[in-house]
Formats: C-alpha cells, structure tokens, sequence
C-alpha cells in the first residue's frame, strides 16, 4: 500500500504518496510532474527513462521509489537550461541529432555520466559506454557525432 | 514560445499548473483558431480578399492554408505532420519563399483537424512532394492576392510592385509600401481554390497564381536547422505520452495468450482492491482503466481472465517460407511486361534463377503507442503521435458513432513512427476506454503489446530468373513476389476493421490486398514484374495482421531484385557497377550510379573477390527508385567468417530527389534511413510459435547497436532545381539491405538470400 517519500529531484524535494514498489519513472512524470523521462519498454532495455541517482544513470522504470532512498536525482529537465545548457544539450542543438526525439533521456543522460568521469574518451569508449541504448529512428550517426563534440567542449 | 508550436501547445502552456502537472483546456469548439486574434477594427474592413470570419476549413480556401497575424508573421496550417526528418522547416521554407517574408516569420502547424484539412498524414514520402506542393502553390496564391489588395491601396499597378520581406512596394519608390500586417493581419482570405476534389495525399487546391522560378529562390534549398531539436533536448517539448487532462484516468489493454482466443469470463473482482480499477469489456475487446497509472499496470496484470479455447493459428516458423510459396494466391497483378517473357525463357540457352526471403518485421516504434481520448458531450478529443490524425478522426468517429465534426485530433510527437504502426490501434482503443468509463482516458501500451501486437511489415518471397540466349546475351528477365498483403490493415485507422478495438469488437472484415515491384529502369527485350498476395494467418485481431512498415515492402523488394542483379553480374564475371549501367536506361538512374560509384572510389572488377582469413571485406551496390526519387547505395562491409558478425562499416549515398528543399535535413533522413536499414537487414526478424509472437522486446527483437554503427555515411546529394521535389522520407532505405547482401558475396563469395544476416546465419552460410 502506499507510503509517503520524499524524493529530491532536480535539487528540489517532492513527497509523493505511492507503493513502495513502484518505479520511479511514474513517480517522476505522474506525482512530480517531470514528462521528459520517457517510458520505452519497463524492463531496462532501451534507456528512454534514464535519470540520474547521486550522478549515476539508472533506469527509473525498473528502480523501485523505495530504493530511491535520499539519493538526488537528476532528469534531463535539470541536467541544463537553455541559458545555462550542458555541453552533451549544446552539441545535441548543434549536430540536430534527433529524430524523434523519444529515446533522447538514455543517450544524454549516460553519456553525461560517462564525459564527466573520461576525459578525452576514444570512438570505441564512447560506443562501449552508449551500449545497449536504443534509438528506432536511427540517429546513431548524429549521436556518436553530438557526444564526440561535447567530450571535445568538456576537455 | 518555439516557432513550430502547434495551437494545442498554445493554450497548454498558458494553463501550466504549480506543481508541474501539465493540464490541458479541452472541449474548445471545432473552429476555434487560436493563432489568429480577430480584432473589432479588423472585422469593420473586409474587402475583396479579406474575410473577418474564417470561411469553412475545406481545401478549397486559401484561408485553409495560410492566414496573415496581425503581427504579420504568417501562420501555415499543413495536413502532414513531422515524424522527425524536419518537414517543418522545409514546408516553411518553401511558404516563405513564395511568400517572400523571412523564413523566421512563418509558424507552421501540423496536421490538427481543427485547422488543417486532410492532406493524408505522413505517408509514403510525399511530405515535401505532394503536401509541399500544395503548401507552395497556396502561398504563392496568397502572395498574389495581397499584391493585388496593395496595388489597389497604393494605386499602383501590380506589375509594378515587388514584395521585401512581408512588405509590399512600388519598385519606383520605395517610400510606396504596405505590409501584409497592414493589408489583411488579423484577418482571414477570402479567396477560391481550384481544389481537385481529392483528399489526402493527392489533394490539390491551387490558385491564380504561377509559383517562382528555382533561379529567384533566396530561402528554399538552404541548410535551416530544426527549431523543435533545443525543446526535446532541454525536455520542452510534450509528446502524446505528456499531456494530462483533468480526472483522466490511466487504460491499459488485455490481449489474449493465443491469437484470437477471446475472454469468456473477465472476474472483476480481482482488480477489486485497485483505487479507481474497472474492468472494459465490450465482445473480445478487453481493457482496464484506473485512477493511476500504475494501478492500470497492476489491473492489467491481476485481472483474472479466462480466454477462450482455439487452435492455435499459426504455422511453425521454420515453415513461413513454405507457407508463402504453397498458400493460394488472392491477388496477382503482372504491374509490368514487355516483349514475350515466356517465349523468351522457352527459347533461352541458358536460365539463372534465384529465389530470396523476408519475414515479418516489427515496427517496434521506441516507446509503445500512446493516445488520450475524451469523450464529454458528444463531442471526442484525441491527442496522438498517429501520422494520420484526419484518418484517426475518421476512425474515431466510426468507432464512437459520432458526427466526423464532433471528433477533434491533435497531433503531438509520438514515441517514433514509420508507418502504419500502432498509433492508430491505440487511438481507437483509447476512444472505447474513453466512452466506457466517461472520463478521459490516456492509454499507453505496454513494451510486450507494441513489439508483440503492432501491425507487422509483410513477409514474403521473391523469385527472379534471367534468360541467355547461346551467346550469353540476356533475353529475358521475370520477378515475381508473394507475400503477405501490405495492407492487411490498411495504412491508417480509418475505418474501425483497421483497427484492433474494430477488430475485436466485432466489426465486418476488409483484409486489403497490395505489394509491389521493383522501381528500376533496366532495360530488356522481354521483362515482366509481378506481385502476388496471400490471405493473413489469422483474419482478425492477428498480432501478424501486415501493413505499411518504412518503404512498404520496398525494402523486400529490392533486396531480392537487386541482389539478383548482382548474381547475374557475377555470372557473366562483370562488374557490378558495369552490369547495371550498361542496363539502365534513365539519365538520373545512371547518374546516381556513377555519382556513387565515384564517391566511393569503387575499382572496377567483377565479385566476389577470393579471399582467405576470419575478417574479410567487401563492397556491394545497389540502387532504387521510388516515386520520382533515384537513390544508389554502395556499402563496405567486413565479415567475421568464424563468428558470422557482420560490420557494415561504410555507406556511400547518391540521392536523387529532384529539388533539394533543405540540404542538412536532407542528409539527416538519409543517414537515418540506412542506419534503419541496416538493422533490418542484420538483425530484425518478428518471430512466432503456433500461438503468438515471441519477439515482444529489445532483446528478442534486437535492432542496431550503437557499437555497430557505421564508421561513415557519405552523401552525394544531387540538386535538379528545375525538377519537382520528391521524396526522401523512405527511398534511401530500400536497396540497404541488397547493397550489404552484395558486399557479402564481394567478401566471401557466399550469396545470403534470406533477411536478415545474424550472426548465427551467416556463420551457418558460410560453413
């Protein structure tokens, strides 16, 4: 039954009322009201719903809000603002990436946790660390394109 | 406030609530247009062109199409919408251009019944080609009338006028000028159309007005970038997943264990204890709805059903190809013949045959479909990702019995699209959910129910055969494809048998019957192309039932035809390239041939090469039409003869789409189609057991990885200003699959005929 937490996202707390079991994903876009995490698949398969949690990219469709803890989230809405953007956010405007734009939480979101701890990463790191994020548009081209830009912008 | 919000957007974004839930204003009357404020002053001076209040949205009003703000940006209503290879901007760039206003000033707005009329949805790649050419040939009309409203004003004659930036002035003298705010801001034309009398792709309204020469064009044919890519990456923009409506509630679908097995006793009170959690149960239509979504997720998975017994529907998997070739045919059409083919084999010294395969594939769009229907005094709201919105109201209004004018869509991105996937299902489903329960519903489907349940991309076969005579000289070519019918359901839910709440409510039955055949210009004495369809596996609510997947049945097609090609090459110990130019009888055909060839830097000789070692390389071509568009695709490929991987490492593209509207957009939708297109050829197989689909996610339907991205996508883009534009949407995907198969044989000598090359077929091919 439910139980009341209080999740910070986006460095601001929301008590929310929910199962404990529930995923975090719906806590984020029905109780809180944040849209931009995306439901994709609910099994942790294509990364339309990742988050951040105390910086590492999880998938909020498969993590309990129970598990959520006092952890800080972070979601694309607070990753950057178009007047103070994250260098993956400007690449992303610059090199037009998407096409849709559906599965655009996954590869931003893990490539900013990615970029923030390897510097100067490689095409092959890159790849490896976007592994198994889907996109069905097939923009890989402009991503792999938007991240070596902001690894460049990120030094 | 973007450029590209849409009038729904408007008033949205106005109510946006503290807290952060995003709360919509619905039930708003049919004609209401919120872009364009008519003013008491403005309604006093209606003239010969200007009306105060909007004549009837039919196609044939320019107010239709294009009204003046008062503000004099320009506001362009457009039947079609965005599936993501910015339309937008094109379709603005070319009203812009015929208007002659900065291309900043016009605000497009896509495909909400409300404002726009049925111009057919997204649809075989007629965005720019035939939507853009009524968008064109409107704003040129508009731009004539307002220079006949000025030359009237300032009275001066209209050939004497020129129009800079929305601002209309004599030639002679400058300080002579009025704009377009100032002639009819605010208010609406009120001009006649020729409109053609059709709906949908084909409609067609022009006016007066003959549109520019190419060589005037100042905004059509430049790079202009997207304006919706910064709201989706500073997560601003709402999908059709995002929009919340007051005491909405959440539906979830049931869908039966066996195809078409249908529930017989639904036991309520197994969802009792769920807040809000009711049970929709209308004939073999099946849905929950609760007050929160993931209350709807556990009522769906709680409810206790018990479905009916059937024998199972489906035949073993490893039979597919058997089945095509032995099932009776419902539909042949011989779509081309010349000469006498079959004299011509009877006579021929020599005959090469070859028989190629495709199975179902899934649209496995990236996130399930989603759709928010309510239904509140006769009158239905629907919001949809569906890339048929006036089909959607249509189908909604069938489904509901209502008037189409109380049925109102409005089109919001959705979770991806290239076809006729399961958007318009889940508008339909959603509109029953919606009327049941009397609140508004927001349904989405779950991951299993959007791979598992979509409408599938037809499987087929092809077999094609090549006469000599003694010399060696070809005498005759034949190609013939059976498969299963691309419109099974047809490419929108318009009616309620396309759709699954028609289906399993019960409807009267319409299975279509459609393929195709190859789009070459090969020239031989005797040819004939033909296509055969047969009756689905299961007549209704067929988690198999096919329909338009990207390039509908292209892709197939031309693996088949143009693989074959390359066999004959290599029979005849020719270069691949040589082979078809010597061949092909178009100009553009040949051009896009030798520009990729070029491009490529491809040597010639004939394949396959003989090679030794795990990892070998190898370059394939192939090429396509596609209504007016020529694409010619070469690919380098290398090939793990141990593990059976293949790497599609490099993608040379000679594009041909007549007019290049926006080069930068254009090259982002060729890179998407190939990447699209490779994965289907490595990877994407729907698979089944006599029961259901087993391919319901990304593992058991896996697609292109990023580490299997290629290492470059070069493209040749070739710009006929003087030929009309046609489409790019679709074409580059359809001879992906055909180039990579070629590139293989290049490498290995190994022919794969069966799509798609996983690594466990590959390794087996090459044993």
């Amino acid at each position: 039954m439910a139980q009341r937490f209080t999740l910070n996202v986006n460095g601001k707390d929301h008590t929310v009322d929910v199962d404990p079991d529930m995923p975090l994903l719906y806590a984020l876009r029905n109780d809180i009201g944040l849209n931009n995490p995306h439901f994709g698949c609910g099994l942790a398969q294509c990364g339309a719903c990742t988050v951040h949690l105390d910086g590492q990219a999880i998938r909020s469709c498969v993590t309990p809000v129970s598990a959520v803890g006092d952890g800080k989230v972070v979601t694309l809405a607070g990753l950057g603002t178009p007047e103070k953007p994250h260098p993956l956010q400007i690449a992303y405007v610059e090199e037009q990436v998407p096409q849709c734009g559906y599965c655009i939480n996954g590869w931003i979101m893990t490539a900013a946790a990615f970029l923030r701890d390897k510097k100067k990463p490689t095409e092959a790191e890159i790849k490896t660390a976007l592994e198994g994020l889907k996109c069905r548009c097939g923009t890989h081209m402009g991503i792999m394109r938007a991240v070596k830009r902001a690894a460049e912008m990120m030094g | 406030m973007t450029k590209f919000e849409r009038p729904a957007a408007f008033s949205r974004r106005a109510m946006l609530k503290s807290g952060g839930a995003l709360v919509v204003s619905i039930g708003m009357p049919i004609s209401l247009d919120t872009v364009l404020a008519v003013s008491e002053a403005n309604a006093q001076v209606a003239g010969q062109f200007a009306a105060a209040i909007k004549p009837p949205l039919t196609p044939d009003h320019l107010s239709s199409y294009i009204a003046v703000n008062a503000d004099g940006t320009v506001a362009a209503f457009f039947g079609k919408m965005d599936m993501g290879h910015g339309i937008t901007v094109a379709i603005a760039q070319m009203v812009a251009e015929e208007l002659d206003v900065p291309f900043k000033a016009v605000k497009m707005h896509l495909a909400d019944t409300a404002t726009s009329v049925q111009q057919g949805g997204a649809s075989g790649s007629t965005g720019i080609q035939l939507g853009g050419k009524q968008m064109r040939m409107a704003a040129a009309e508009a731009r004539r009338v307002l220079v006949e409203m000025a030359a009237e004003r300032l009275s001066v004659p209209a050939d004497q006028l020129t129009v800079i930036d929305g601002v209309v002035q004599s030639k002679a003298d400058a300080t002579k000028k009025v704009s377009y705010a100032e002639l009819i801001g605010g208010r609406y034309f009120n001009v006649p159309l020729e409109w053609n009398k059709q709906y949908g792709n084909t409609l067609y309204a022009p006016g007066k007005a003959q549109p520019k020469k190419p060589s005037e064009y100042k905004i059509v044919g430049k790079p202009i970038k997207r304006e919706d890519v910064a709201p989706k990456v500073f997560a601003q923009e709402d999908f059709c997943t995002d929009v919340k409506l007051p005491g909405m509630m959440h539906g979830r679908m049931l869908r039966p264990p066996v195809a078409g097995s249908v529930p017989v006793k639904v036991d309520e009170s197994s969802i009792k204890d769920i807040p809000g959690a009711r049970v929709v149960w209308q004939n073999a239509f099946l849905g929950v709805v609760a007050d929160k979504e993931w209350d709807a997720i556990q009522a769906m998975q709680k409810l206790k059903v018990e479905w009916s017994q059937v024998t199972p529907p489906f035949p073993p998997q490893a039979s597919l190809y058997d089945h095509i070739r032995k099932s009776a045919v419902r539909k042949k059409t011989v779509e081309k013949q010349n000469g006498n083919v079959d004299d011509a084999f009877k006579a021929a010294a020599k005959v090469i045959e070859a028989e190629y395969e495709w199975p179902f594939q899934s649209h496995a769009a990236m996130g399930p479909a989603c759709a928010l229907v309510e239904v509140k005094d006769g009158f239905a709201t629907c919001f949809s990702g569906s890339q048929k919105t006036h089909f959607v109201q249509e189908g909604i209004a069938a489904t509901l019995e209502l008037p189409l004018e109380k049925v109102h869509v409005k089109w919001l991105t959705g979770p991806g699209s290239y076809g006729r996937n399961d958007a318009d299902d889940c508008a339909a489903d959603a509109a029953v959910l919606a009327k049941a329960v009397g609140k508004p519903v927001r349904l989405q489907y779950m991951r299993e129910q959007g791979t598992g349940w979509d409408p599938k991309g037809p499987a087929s076969v092809h077999k094609a055969r090549m006469a000599f005579d003694a010399a060696g000289n070809i005498t005759a070519y034949e190609f013939t494809s059976k498969g299963f019918s691309r419109i099974d359901v047809n490419t929108n839910g318009g009616k309620p048998e396309d759709t699954l709440a028609g289906q399993t409510r019960g409807v009267e039955l319409h299975s279509g019957d459609g393929f195709g055949v190859p789009a070459e210009s090969y020239e031989f004495a005797n040819k004939r192309l033909t296509w055969e369809t047969i009756p689905p596996l299961l007549d209704r609510a067929s988690p198999l039932r096919s329909a338009h997947l990207r390039d509908p049945v292209g892709p197939q097609i031309h693996f088949a035809s143009e693989s074959f090609m390359d066999e004959v090459a290599a029979a005849l110990n020719l270069d691949p390239v040589e082979f078809r130019l010597r061949h092909l009888k178009e100009p553009r055909d040949i051009a896009v041939v030798k520009a990729a060839a070029e491009k490529a830097g491809w040597q010639p000789r004939p394949s396959p090469q003989r090679q030794t070692g795990v990892k070998v390389n190898g370059r394939g071509i192939a090429y396509a039409q596609r209504n007016g568009t020529r694409v010619a695709v070469i690919a380098e490929v290398e090939v793990d003869r141990s593990s059976g991987k293949i790497y599609a490492r490099r993608f040379v593209v000679a594009h041909d789409c007549g007019q290049i509207i926006n080069p930068d957009g254009l090259a982002k939708c060729i890179e998407g189609n190939i990447v699209q297109g490779i994965s289907r050829t490595l990877w994407e197989e729907v698979k089944f057991n006599d029961k259901a689909v087993t391919t319901v996610d990304w593992i058991s339907y896996p697609i292109l990885d990023i580490t299997e991205t290629p290492e470059k996508i070069e493209t040749v883009l070739i710009d006929h200003p003087e030929i009309a534009p046609s489409g790019a949407g679709e074409p580059s995907i359809r001879p992906v699959a055909a180039a990579i198969a070629n590139a293989i044989f290049d490498a290995t000598g190994v022919r794969m005929r069966r799509v798609p090359f996983s690594p466990d077929r590959v390794k087996q091919a090459m044993a």
